[in-house]
């Protein structure tokens, strides 16, 4: 008998205090970003499409819809972590393995170039000049290295060089001077 | 011919910590030899066991932690470690209290939290604190100082009496203890605490042979001894003063406060200061820079902690000393400590990182 | 209470946190003369040498150029020119390793000096006499940027527009060694004196407080009696002590302010000058001598002469040192800069620039190299040190960890680098080596968030062009079905093609309704054929004949480019009639029958397209070897273009080779060529054409592809060479033996 006493008193605890949590839920709702844009922040914005989505906003409306985080191989696995935290799931490997060490941007060999406008057509960031017939060249400036219109060039006259190195960019890497050895 | 390249400062001051840790062991020598003379060689063979354990015991840890052994062990700290606890403990305390205590300094309170530099407490007070409280007994057997031994000790006692407790005439360790009518004697804040508990006032207490001048027989040279050494390390700029000077003020601050109130069950603010380990927890032990604040104001509070901490226990603990806990405690609060005493960076109006 | 400017009078100093006081060993140097060293043999001038951007060089290789003539132009507000330090000749301008910590290559010119020391004409300026614009165009003109440190331009720092309260001049030179402001001013205090009061005319502060360090009693006492009797002129001893020559070190000690956190001086009413400063502009002003030398302590104990030297901007460190008696050691360290703040070189060929004011060279006893990085024990000796009250241990492990957020918030960019935490760490860590680091991340960070932000907008801004041009091209779409059905309307064509309907319906009634005549079907079959067959006729014929009409439509324009083009196509077209069952390797177009045309052209042309073709042939496994395509000879020629059509066709000749080839051969189908009018179209379309061809060629391969035929790459190389007209025989000739050369090497090459 006590027995039922004491789940009849537990449940209706059980259910006063839902109510009060429910309630408290809904009127006390804190009005956040809404998840698509904390996502889209957090992304590195290259608009590579890397992650099979044409950008980086449509990727992270998959994110919002479940898809999985380690995509990014521009946002590498900083990006990672900080999605993982947003989303509350573990931190996984990157997809693709392998992420870019060294920066790179595109560059076009400007005698080969055809004029054909195809890699004008495929950067998500219009950082290609040129037009029909005339030599196109990389706003080097504006170019997210996302690698897209490397594919499209039909004579193959785009690499991806590394970025040139320079004073204003320098991380204070002392182990890559070249030492040089002189004749005393 | 090639030119190297490195980082700018071109230059380093002198001082490197294997140095710092030499002249803080070099500081420690006159406050031995006083400790020697009143209460035995013994302190010396601790010193001897305490200083090999440590040694053996940091080359093991760094070797199975694969880091480089000689850089490490001659850093001199696990040597500094060994010499506060061997000091600390009661000379005639049986070998493998010292031993135990010192594995457990450099490989539970040191190594494991990541060596040097990574230690949340001083490792000398975390094995103080673990003996103490696991054989209070030969802890707390410290022998009268030499002036009022009943039966003298000579040095090959003393080795006798750590390896064997009993002396090569025999007598065991609490035998050596009493005086002439078969009482043990206690140490001088063990014996005010037992008999202010009793009902006794200071002044009544402070008649027995245990006391002297100013505060214990024997106990008074030893904390000027180590005072010297304290203000030999200051002097040499390998401590900052905040530390010893707010222990020391606190401490005092706190006992002539109560001594004021009531003389009768209090002891004097000189009493404290020149009694137990007051000294040499004031300037070696408080100071050791893993462990303790590292602002400013926070060195200040760290110390200031530390002899509140102090008078407290002493008074109305259940231990007569108190310094092990008082650090230890300490301890636990300099990460926070830290985080509010932030200086005010140059050009910030608010102070610290908020 | 005594108002600040009160206590400033009286004299008082205040104190700045932290410091250190490292051995100063400044005696070797300080009671030398200033050396005047032998012209070097090159100087190398570096375009830029200030915070800023460089500005336009106005010299041309080889031009011989005098003693202070301008050798850049300032051509925007950021740029200070660069000046020859003596009269010479340009040698070159090329990459030249910079006197900056990364020894990374920068924009350099070589001068070779001449020895004569010619000056250009000089214009001296009375600062009495002239507006403080001029003064301040003299003073950009003459190059001058801040010698104590960064090397801001000096023009834009003293063109204020806010009141100015204090003029402070820095001559602590609280570094270690340095003792080159200290013997400017012993020597040319009055000089210093002069451009002070240039700077005053500039700014009107209240007052010119002069900051310098107690251990230069000399260097103060020929200050002050340069001084004399002026008003508000005060020397200010400050106690020796590490970092006091920071900027804001100096401003605390001198007037007890701080600088708010990312603001500049001035915003608190103060603006700092070096005292070099100050005497390169007096040179300026007065003398019309831009900065082309700058005193530079040469220290060290590996010098057998300690001293200080005037030398030229752009002498080779290299030079300065073998001067001062230099005898390296193994690991020898060179050092410009302090030995708290310099940086270590790695080439000594790196020139003294604006902002040198030491070298040094110093032993291993003397500034030994740090041993290894030991623990951290949290000692708190560096916080202790920190003149600008910041936690480096905290710093340190931030770094460590890269975290950036708590970097920030724990003021990272407040640290000044001054390495006094470094300096008195007893487990030796390289703490400023880390925030350097630390921050050139942050700034990384902060320019790639910076660039994502640009690159969205970007993205967004072309998804919604994209998006627009969809809306009018439908829009437009619409408008002109619209338009057509309007115009249908209006002009009755709508009821015409219902009659038309309706005609054609009432005929077919007609025929169904009528019995079927056989005779009248039959000779409706043979009319039919009749045309079909005369339609062929006509196909092939102006395939044919495109070309030729081609020449003929454009006589006038350029018949040669057209001629060459149509020689091109139709190469190819044949060979690739003939190449159907061989190899993917492109024929080269040369069978040109170029009557009239220009030999050359049509040689470098074939020439190229050869040279692509054998490259591919090269990509094929069979042919290894990569022989160097001969495109060269192009100097002369319209290259470009026929390039272009070369490179299509290769684009495209690619893109087969990638292909399974699985079709029939339909060569017909290459002699479509456009008929067109501009040649350059025309080549284009005929390399389209090839290539279609090669493609249809490239199917009908199964797959057995065999190395190119040698004979097919002699074959036409042969062609240019006989078809040349003399006048440019030779030229064709060349191109034709070289392409010669190259199919012979590549046949010999050939794996067997």
């Amino acid at each position: 008998m006590s027995i039922i006493t004491a789940l009849w008193a537990l449940g209706i605890l059980a259910l006063i205090f839902g109510a009060v949590l429910g309630y408290a839920a809904i009127r006390f709702k804190v009005d956040s970003d809404p998840l698509v844009e904390q996502i889209d922040e957090i992304l590195p914005q290259t608009q590579c499409g890397q992650c099979g989505y044409p950008g980086c906003r449509p990727y992270a409306e998959a994110i919002a819809n479940g898809d999985d985080i380690n995509k990014c191989p521009p946002g590498g696995d900083a990006t990672i972590k900080k999605l993982a935290d947003l989303m509350g799931v573990e931190a996984k490997p990157l997809d693709a393995a392998q992420t870019p060490a060294v920066k790179r941007v595109a560059f076009i060999r400007e005698d080969e170039c055809i004029g054909c406008t195809k890699c004008i057509q495929a950067c998500p960031v219009d950082a290609i000049v040129g037009a029909s017939k005339q030599m196109h060249t990389v706003i080097v400036d504006e170019c997210t290295g996302c690698d897209l219109c490397v594919e499209p060039c039909p004579v193959d006259c785009i690499d991806m060089v590394p970025l040139a190195s320079s004073i204003e960019r320098w991380k204070w890497d002392l182990k890559a001077i070249p030492v040089k050895v002189l004749e005393s | 011919m090639s030119f190297k390249i490195a980082s700018s400062p071109h230059q380093h001051s002198q001082k490197n910590t294997a140095q710092l840790m030499k002249l803080v062991a070099l500081a420690a020598v006159p406050g031995i030899a006083v400790q020697a003379y009143f209460f035995g060689y013994g302190v010396l063979i601790q010193l001897v066991l305490a200083i090999i354990t440590a040694l053996s015991c940091e080359a093991a840890v760094l070797a199975i932690r694969s880091k480089k052994i000689k850089v490490k062990l001659l850093d001199h700290s696990a040597l500094v470690t060994a010499l506060l606890l061997a000091v600390a403990i009661p000379s005639y305390a049986p070998w493998w209290l010292v031993v135990i205590g010192t594995a457990f300094a450099i490989v539970v309170v040191k190594q494991l939290y990541g060596g040097l530099g990574n230690n949340l407490f001083n490792p000398a007070m975390a094995a103080y604190v673990l003996l103490l409280v696991s054989f209070p007994l030969p802890m707390t057997s410290w022998l009268p100082a030499a002036p009022v031994q009943h039966l003298s000790v000579g040095p090959v006692d003393a080795v006798c009496a750590i390896f064997t407790d009993f002396s090569c005439s025999g007598y065991s360790v609490s035998q050596l203890r009493q005086d002439a009518d078969g009482i043990s004697m206690a140490t001088p804040l063990d014996t005010l605490k037992t008999d202010l508990s009793q009902g006794y006032t200071t002044a009544e207490s402070m008649k027995k042979p245990v006391f002297g001048w100013l505060s214990g027989e024997g106990w008074f040279w030893v904390n000027l001894a180590y005072l010297l050494g304290g203000l030999f390390l200051l002097q040499q700029k390998v401590i900052q003063w905040r530390i010893p000077v707010a222990v020391l003020g606190s401490l005092f601050g706190c006992s002539l406060l109560a001594w004021l109130i009531s003389p009768d069950t209090n002891a004097s603010p000189l009493f404290q200061l020149f009694s137990g380990a007051t000294m040499l927890a004031a300037f070696f032990i408080a100071t050791d820079p893993v462990s303790a604040s590292t602002t400013e104001k926070g060195r200040l509070i760290f110390g200031a902690l530390i002899g509140v901490l102090v008078f407290l226990i002493r008074s109305y603990g259940g231990y007569p000393d108190a310094f092990a806990f008082a650090v230890m405690l300490a301890n636990m609060t300099v990460p926070l400590i830290d985080y509010y005493t932030q200086p005010r960076t140059y050009g910030h109006k608010n102070k610290g990182a908020r | 209470m005594p108002t600040l400017f009160q206590q400033i009078q009286a004299g008082k100093v205040w104190d700045f946190h932290g410091g250190i006081h490292p051995p100063s060993r400044k005696e070797r140097t300080n009671q030398k003369p200033v050396a005047l060293l032998d012209i070097p043999d090159r100087l190398y001038i570096p375009l830029r040498q200030h915070i800023g951007v460089p500005g336009k060089v106005l010299v041309k290789v080889g031009d011989r150029v005098l003693k202070g003539q301008a050798l850049t132009q300032a051509d925007n507000a950021m740029a200070v020119p660069v000046h020859a330090p003596t009269s010479g000749t340009v040698l070159a301008i090329e990459l030249h390793t910079s006197a900056h910590p990364s020894s990374l290559a920068e924009p350099t010119l070589v001068l070779a000096p001449d020895g004569m020391d010619e000056w250009r004409p000089r214009r001296p300026l009375d600062p009495d006499q002239v507006d403080i614009y001029t003064l301040l165009e003299r003073i950009q003109e003459s190059g001058i940027s801040g010698m104590g440190g960064a090397g801001f331009p000096t023009h834009i720092k003293v063109n204020v527009k806010q009141p100015v309260d204090y003029l402070i001049i820095n001559a602590v030179e609280c570094e270690p060694y340095i003792t080159a402001d200290d013997m400017l001013m012993q020597e040319r205090a009055s000089d210093i004196i002069a451009g002070i009061e240039i700077l005053v005319k500039l700014l009107s502060p209240k007052a010119v407080l002069i900051g310098i360090e107690d251990d230069k009693p000399i260097a103060a006492a020929s200050l002050k009696a340069a001084i004399g009797q002026k008003d508000n002129y005060f020397v200010r001893e400050v106690p020796t002590k590490y970092p006091s020559g920071g900027e804001k070190q100096l401003i605390q000690l001198l007037t007890n302010k701080e600088v708010p956190a990312g603001r500049r001086p001035l915003d608190i009413g103060i603006v700092m000058q070096n005292v070099g400063t100050a005497f390169a502009i007096a040179q300026a002003v007065l003398d019309d001598i831009p900065l082309i030398h700058r005193v530079v302590t040469v220290a060290g104990e590996t010098l057998a002469q300690q001293q200080n030297v005037l030398a030229l901007i752009g002498t080779p460190v290299s030079d300065l040192l073998n001067a001062c008696g230099f005898q390296a050691e193994p690991q020898q360290r060179i050092i410009i800069g302090g030995p708290m703040m310099g940086f270590a070189i790695a080439d000594w060929s790196v020139p003294v620039v604006k902002t040198t004011n030491c070298i040094l060279a110093p032993t291993e006893n003397e500034l030994g190299a740090a041993s290894d990085e030991m623990d951290c024990i949290r000692c708190g000796a560096c916080a202790d040190a920190c003149p600008a009250s910041l936690l480096p241990q905290q710093l340190l492990w931030y770094s460590k960890a890269k975290d950036q957020d708590k970097l920030a918030e724990y003021n990272l960019s407040d640290c000044i680098e001054c390495g006094a935490c470094a300096y008195v760490c007893p487990s030796e860590i390289p703490l400023v080596h880390y925030y350097r680091v630390a921050k050139a991340d942050i700034r990384e960070t902060q320019r790639e968030a910076l660039k994502a932000e640009q690159a969205k907008a970007r993205f967004d801004a072309r998804t919604e062009r994209l998006e627009r041009d969809k809306q009018e091209r439908l829009e437009r779409n619409q408008q002109l079905a619209a338009q057509r059905v309007a115009q249908q309307q209006a002009s009755g064509q709508a009821t015409q093609s219902a009659a038309a309907v309706q005609q054609a319906l009432e005929r077919t009634q007609q025929q169904n309704a009528q019995p079927l005549d056989k005779e009248q079907i039959i000779a409706e079959r043979e009319r039919k054929k009749a045309e079909a067959l005369a339609y062929q006729q006509q196909k092939q014929q102006a395939v044919t004949s495109a070309p030729v009409a081609d020449d003929a439509a454009t006589p006038a324009e350029d018949p040669r480019k057209a001629a060459i083009a149509a020689a091109l196509a139709r190469a190819k077209a044949k060979k690739q009639a003939e190449a159907l069952p061989e190899v993917a390797a492109e024929p080269a177009p040369a069978e040109a029958p170029a009557a009239d045309a220009d030999a050359k052209k049509a040689a470098v042309a074939a020439a190229i397209a050869r040279a692509k073709a054998k490259k591919l042939s090269q990509q094929e496994p069979e042919a290894a070897v990569e022989p160097a395509p001969a495109e060269a000879p192009a100097s002369d020629v319209d290259a470009k273009k026929a390039a272009v059509a070369a490179a299509i066709a290769r684009a495209k000749a690619k893109k087969l080779t990638q292909q399974e080839p699985e079709a029939a051969v339909e060569p017909a189908s290459v002699e479509t060529p456009a008929p067109d009018v501009d040649a350059k179209k025309a080549a284009v379309a005929a390399a389209i054409a090839r290539a279609k061809a090669k493609k249809l060629a490239e199917q009908a391969q199964v797959q057995q592809i065999e190395p190119a035929p040698a004979a097919e790459v002699t074959e036409p190389v042969a062609a240019p060479a006989e078809s040349a007209p003399e006048q440019d025989a030779k030229k064709a000739a060349i191109a034709a033996a070289i392409a010669r050369a190259k199919a012979k090497k590549q046949q010999n090459s050939e794996p067997l």
